[in-house]
């Protein structure tokens, strides 16, 4: 499978930043490591506060996997990478930044439709629009004003063998997208999340509600896509932490506990609280 | 916190212990037999040594279903990757063991040597590097396992030692030269046996430190 997709050249500010401003231009999806870079994160929903003091980076062009027991951040986490998390009431950055490619996306000239077209994200639930394959695609790109047929029908076809779904679909392109069966419509969303060339894809969960087949195809898709974007995934699944992502950070409380590589993690975590966590001792 | 899938590690834990207090015993039986001319000690070893070969594919099915039905991590996956080698080892150190017992049953047929040079000791101090290695596994002990890994110099010493003195005593007296080669494949089966627990106390030291020290030099750790 060969994918190319254009650098993205989107940019994420609505105005042209002050020359101090670190943000001086697009999102470059070939631009150098780290791709995210949390530093020193409070956030809260409402009075309650979910992550204290978060600092990490990410690197680009990999797969980082986000592990921990339900309620210690890592969702919260993910989701304020695409600010996913302004659309809950009462939800609150207290100190600390998120830079993408140095870029405060919490800054107030950062454009939120911008940064979610360069930061996309697939849910645990496969959620294709009731509409055809095709357009669950085309449909991105159509709201961007492109209505050029031959470029949207490259699009679709690129994304969906980006996604290795193509051939399983493209001789019913025109038919509704929720006669796929679980697996094709996650992979179908990863497709749609492709299209409009982010430089970031998040992933809640993705495979939570797929059987192992479906599973093994989406996590052999996740290391095609890391060669040309950068992947976070949370995940409750160790296994699927430890074969797909090439860092791994673990959670408890709201607080990064350890982020290391993968294979360190797994095999000598350095923090008693990750090891009996993996080992299934809490949690 | 006790959880129900730890009885099965506490099982693969009881297998691999009754199986090196079954190879210490073997161990130490071969060597009486040797020294004691005794023939019934002798064939005991040898009928035991398929009690133990049963228990090391019993440890090896043990971490196989565990390993494909849990998807151990960190320490427990080291735990069973290390179970399975000090099982192997110990398998090993009986078949050495059974080989000392065989020897001994034909030095029996003959008249006694004059002497067994430093096999006494060797078998002695063979023993007690298992039984320390074990104990290192036991007592998640690394600096007990370091112990065990510094004293194979003195066996291997004992070894080429005696191997002069079997030099020494076949051209003294060639009519000796069957009896002694028999005293010198059963101090090389010791010298091995020393290997095999040196390779024990390594694989405790790579379980509890999650260091590999194998074909490292001790003065560098």
């Amino acid at each position: 499978m060969s994918v190319d997709f254009a650098t993205p050249t989107v940019s994420l500010v609505k105005t042209e930043p002050s020359p101090n401003s670190s943000a001086t231009g697009p999102i470059q999806a070939t631009a150098p490591v780290p791709m995210i870079e949390v530093e020193n994160l409070d956030f809260f929903y409402g009075k309650s506060q979910a992550l204290h003091g978060v600092s990490l980076k990410i690197p680009a062009r990999q797969v980082t996997a986000f592990i921990g027991p339900s309620g210690c951040g890592k969702s919260t986490l993910l989701r304020c990478f695409n600010r996913m998390n302004d659309l809950i009431e009462g939800t609150r950055i207290g100190r600390g930044h998120i830079k993408i490619q140095g870029i405060d996306i919490y800054d107030p000239s950062v454009d939120v439709i911008a940064l979610r077209r360069q930061v996309g994200m697939v849910f645990q639930k496969s959620n294709p629009f009731p509409k055809s394959i095709y357009q669950n695609i085309s449909y991105g790109l159509e709201l961007q004003g492109v209505k050029d047929k031959a470029r949207l029908d490259a699009v679709v076809e690129k994304s969906l063998r980006g996604a290795a779904l193509w051939d399983e679909v493209k001789d019913r392109l025109h038919t509704s997208a929720l006669g796929l069966s679980g697996g094709q419509q996650q992979r179908l969303c990863i497709a749609r999340a492709i299209a409009v060339e982010p430089a970031v894809i998040l992933m809640d969960e993705p495979c939570s509600a797929l059987d192992p087949i479906a599973t093994s195809k989406v996590e052999e898709l996740i290391q095609e896509l890391k060669k040309q974007f950068t992947i976070v995934i949370v995940t409750h699944s160790m296994q699927q932490a430890g074969r797909c992502s090439d860092k791994t950070a673990f959670f408890y409380l709201g607080k990064l506990i350890e982020m290391d590589v993968t294979q360190k993690v797994f095999t000598k975590p350095a923090q008693q609280q990750t090891e009996d966590y993996i080992t299934g001792r809490f949690g | 916190m006790s959880l129900y899938w730890e009885q099965h590690l506490q099982e693969i834990r009881e297998q691999l212990l009754l199986m090196s207090s079954l190879v210490e015993r073997n161990l130490g039986q071969s060597a009486k037999a040797l020294m004691e001319r005794d023939d019934v000690l002798a064939d005991l070893v040898e009928d035991e040594d398929s009690e133990i070969d049963e228990l090391e594919k019993r440890i090896d099915e043990l971490v196989i279903t565990y390993i494909s039905t849990h998807g151990p991590m960190a320490r427990d996956c080291r735990f069973l990757i290390t179970a399975s080698k000090i099982s192997s080892e110990l398998e090993r150190i009986a078949d050495q063991a059974t080989t000392v017992a065989r020897r001994a049953r034909d030095l029996n047929k003959h008249p006694a040597l004059k002497s067994l040079s430093n096999i006494p000791v060797m078998a002695e101090e063979v023993k007690e590097m298992l039984r320390q290695s074990i104990k290192a596994f036991v007592d998640r002990d690394t600096d007990l396992a370091l112990e065990v890994i510094g004293r194979d110099k003195l066996v291997d010493s004992e070894y080429k030692e005696t191997a002069r003195d079997v030099e020494s005593a076949i051209m003294s007296d060639p009519e000796t030269t069957g009896r002694e080669l028999h005293l010198l494949t059963v101090a090389k089966a010791l010298e091995r046996a020393g290997d095999h627990a040196t390779n024990i106390a390594e694989e405790v030291f790579y379980l509890y430190k999650g260091q590999d020290i194998r074909h490292v030099k001790l003065s560098s750790l």
